[in-house]
């Protein structure tokens, strides 16, 4: 077993130690097996740049977002301010999430509940750990290959953060490839706004299906995400074309880790 | 005075008089929408403002039509400065009251003409794209019946008041070169001098000149008058709401889903049961109806006047139907059907207090033209605001809607309800307990 060094905030408040920035895992990144992944090559990063870091742990729980999504406000509002007295009881200042729906709720939501935070996307994170030198990058196994990304909605409309993700790509020394509708006007991957959780509503096609086309059909060797709901919806509509061996979908998180040989 | 000035001045009280009466049935309905203070950060509104509604940034997105209504637009906002002289000219029966300014008064006319043949030009492209190429957005089933008369008749009125101004100055400009005396020799004809050639002017009479002149000019005015109140029933309302619309617009991040104040004091008081719940909000009077406060929208009362005043503004280009990811895939959802829907149903309430003088229920609602199918179809990736040219939201309406589908009526889709249940017992929108939530760093 892999030697990951992560300790809670409950581990640091008892060092009375702090830590720089608290990791907001998410549950898609606790849970889903794919996600975990991205969870896991996110956390080698920050080890590799010696990144003094916590998680909640077990105090963590879902930010809420998909039951406001999904008209459920009480829920919602449940969740929030259970999170909001936690982070405020350990004194948060600065988090960072590997997901946009965590990120978007956290940054945006919870300062009208009375948290109010320092939140980054991990994508924003790694470029910022890049430009303080912290970690080196190198193309690696990514030199030369055709990378793609997906914009998630709820970092680059949702937040106009469209860069961070894709200067942390071109570190890699590959082509990066823009897709038709990319930044502004990118196409949802259909798991927003609660779609995650149930079954589409009747239509010609699935949305990850639409997507999936347009993101294989600039040939790329490598679809980008920055979102876990976006990477399973994509890792569907690859394997929907039988493309699974060709192109691979990978979470930046990941693609750093993998090109540095963490 | 003579009598066409004082027919003149009565057609102008009475349509001015009756747009104002318009503007304000529509603000009143309008103000039929739940109270929000937007006042924050004028600077960036003004500015938001000035670039959205007054530079067209979002029109030219899509270069071919944001040119050719950056051509329209102009067009109507330039050549209405010539509105004012033919006010005056009606009031006082004078002819061509401005053209003291000289050569700056030719540079004037000549402008007002290109534009106008812009223009006309435009607005037969126009009408080419909707009825001939049969463009997706264009011929999708929401805009069946009235909406695509709406439109067309919009533009064939554009296309009328263009051929009437030209046809007017080339009359003019005739009886110019012939040295009337009342068509005193002023302004400079670029495209009405070859409308003039074209249809052979030089070889009708001077009575028959001057009887064209006059036709198109009480045509020009009249026609204006008329599309003036035409407005407030028309899509074409956004040329005036496009500006108070943008102005009012969302700068939070998009999607930033805003605060219910009231559910906050119940959670608050439910977890602390020290904190007493918050009281209910006395019911709001509005029109002599009592509203009582609910969770989401069932009805327009419900909704911020904001998203009333979106309805208002929307001019059904659809171009957000055409980037919304659920209607691309044939889902049943259109954002511009949100917000069409919105305004019928506003304005079926306004009609029925203008005839009743006060509001009683009927019986339906906004949930009445949308569906639970559409509403549950939303990915929330705005893509449908980011598209709008009028920065209009259909995402907080639906959001809205959803809101009163929960936690009014219990109505969700089977799934979401496991998905509610897992939150509320496990913390995850999945079934694992926070006994799992470590379980990734041991794998």
């Amino acid at each position: 077993m892999e030697q990951l060094q992560i300790r809670t905030m409950a581990e640091f408040a008892a060092t009375g130690e702090v830590p720089e920035v608290l990791f907001w895992v998410g549950c898609a990144g606790s849970f889903d097996d794919r996600a975990k992944k991205i969870t896991k090559a996110f956390v080698r990063i920050l080890n590799a740049a010696k990144v003094k870091f916590a998680i909640l742990g077990q105090e963590e729980t879902c930010t809420g977002d998909p039951a406001r999504r999904a008209g459920n406000e009480f829920l919602f509002q449940m969740q929030a301010l259970q999170n909001v007295t936690v982070l405020n009881g350990y004194g948060v200042k600065r988090i960072v999430t590997a997901c946009p729906h965590c990120f978007n709720t956290l940054k945006n939501e919870y300062p009208a509940l009375g948290g109010t935070y320092e939140v980054l996307h991990h994508t924003q994170f790694i470029n910022a750990l890049m430009k303080e030198g912290r970690i080196k990058v190198e193309g690696g196994s990514f030199k030369g290959k055709r990378i793609t990304f997906h914009d998630p909605c709820y970092l680059g409309r949702g937040n106009n953060e469209y860069e961070a993700p894709r200067e942390v790509l071109l570190k890699l020394d590959a082509a990066l490839v823009e897709l038709k509708r990319s930044k502004q006007n990118g196409l949802c991957c259909g798991a927003g706004g609660a779609q995650m959780f149930k079954e589409a509503e009747p239509g010609t096609r699935e949305v990850n299906i639409e997507r999936s086309e347009e993101a294989l059909g600039v040939e790329p060797n490598v679809i980008a995400a920055g979102c876990p709901f976006c990477n399973t919806m994509l890792t569907d509509g690859v394997k929907h074309f039988n493309k699974e061996g060709e192109v691979k979908v990978m979470d930046i998180a990941e693609m750093i880790a993998t090109a540095n040989d963490l | 005075m003579g009598i066409a000035s004082i027919v003149f001045i009565l057609l102008v009280g009475a349509a001015s008089w009756l747009f104002a009466r318009n503007i304000m049935r529509v603000r009143r309905n309008i103000l039929l929408g739940k109270d929000e203070v937007i006042n924050d950060r004028p600077g960036e509104r003004w500015a938001v403002m000035t670039r959205v509604a007054l530079g067209q940034s979002k029109m030219v997105v899509r270069p071919i039509a944001g040119f050719l209504h950056i051509i329209v637009y102009a067009g109507f906002v330039i050549i209405n400065i010539e509105v004012l002289e033919i006010i005056i000219d009606g009031i006082f029966g004078t002819h061509r009251v401005l053209s003291f300014l000289g050569g700056f008064y030719d540079f004037l006319i000549g402008s007002f003409e290109w534009l106008a043949l812009g223009v006309w030009v435009a607005c037969v492209v126009f009408l080419v794209r909707r009825n001939g190429i049969k463009l997706k957005r264009f011929v999708q089933k929401e805009l069946d019946g009235w909406p695509k008369s709406d439109a067309n008749l919009i533009l064939f009125t554009e296309i009328a008041l263009m051929s009437a101004f030209l046809l007017m100055n080339a009359a003019d400009w005739t009886l110019q070169q012939r040295g009337d005396e009342h068509y005193i020799a002023a302004g400079a004809f670029p495209v009405s001098s070859a409308v003039a050639g074209l249809f052979s002017f030089s070889a009708i009479s001077s009575g028959t000149l001057i009887a064209i002149e006059r036709t198109c000019w009480w045509f020009h005015i009249i026609g204006i008058l008329a599309f003036l109140n035409y407005l407030p029933y028309s899509k074409h309302l956004h040329i005036l709401l496009a500006f108070p619309n943008t102005w009012y617009s969302k700068l939070k991040p998009k999607t930033e889903i805003g605060n219910m104040e009231r559910v906050t004091g119940e959670v608050k008081s439910m977890l602390d049961p020290s904190i007493a719940p918050p009281e209910m909000a006395a019911p709001r009077m509005v029109v002599g109806h009592e509203v009582t406060d609910r969770f989401g929208a069932k009805d327009v009362f419900d909704l911020s006047w904001k998203s009333l005043m979106d309805a208002y503004s929307c001019t059904e280009c659809g171009r957000c139907t055409s980037e919304c990811p659920a209607n691309l895939t044939g889902k049943l959802l259109s954002p511009r059907k949100i917000m069409m829907d919105t305004r019928d149903r506003v304005e079926e309430v306004g009609k029925a207090i203008d005839a009743k003088g006060k509001w009683e229920d009927d019986g339906k609602s906004l949930h009445t033209r949308i569906t639970e199918e559409e509403l549950w179809a939303c990915t929330t990736c705005n893509a449908c605001t980011q598209a709008c040219p009028v920065n209009i939201d259909p995402v907080n309406i639906i959001m809205e809607m959803r809101r009163y589908l929960v936690m009014e009526e219990s109505k969700t889709r089977p799934a979401l309800t496991g998905m509610f249940n897992n939150v509320e017992n496990n913390g995850a929108p999945w079934a694992f307990g926070p006994d799992k939530r470590l379980d990734w760093t041991q794998q």
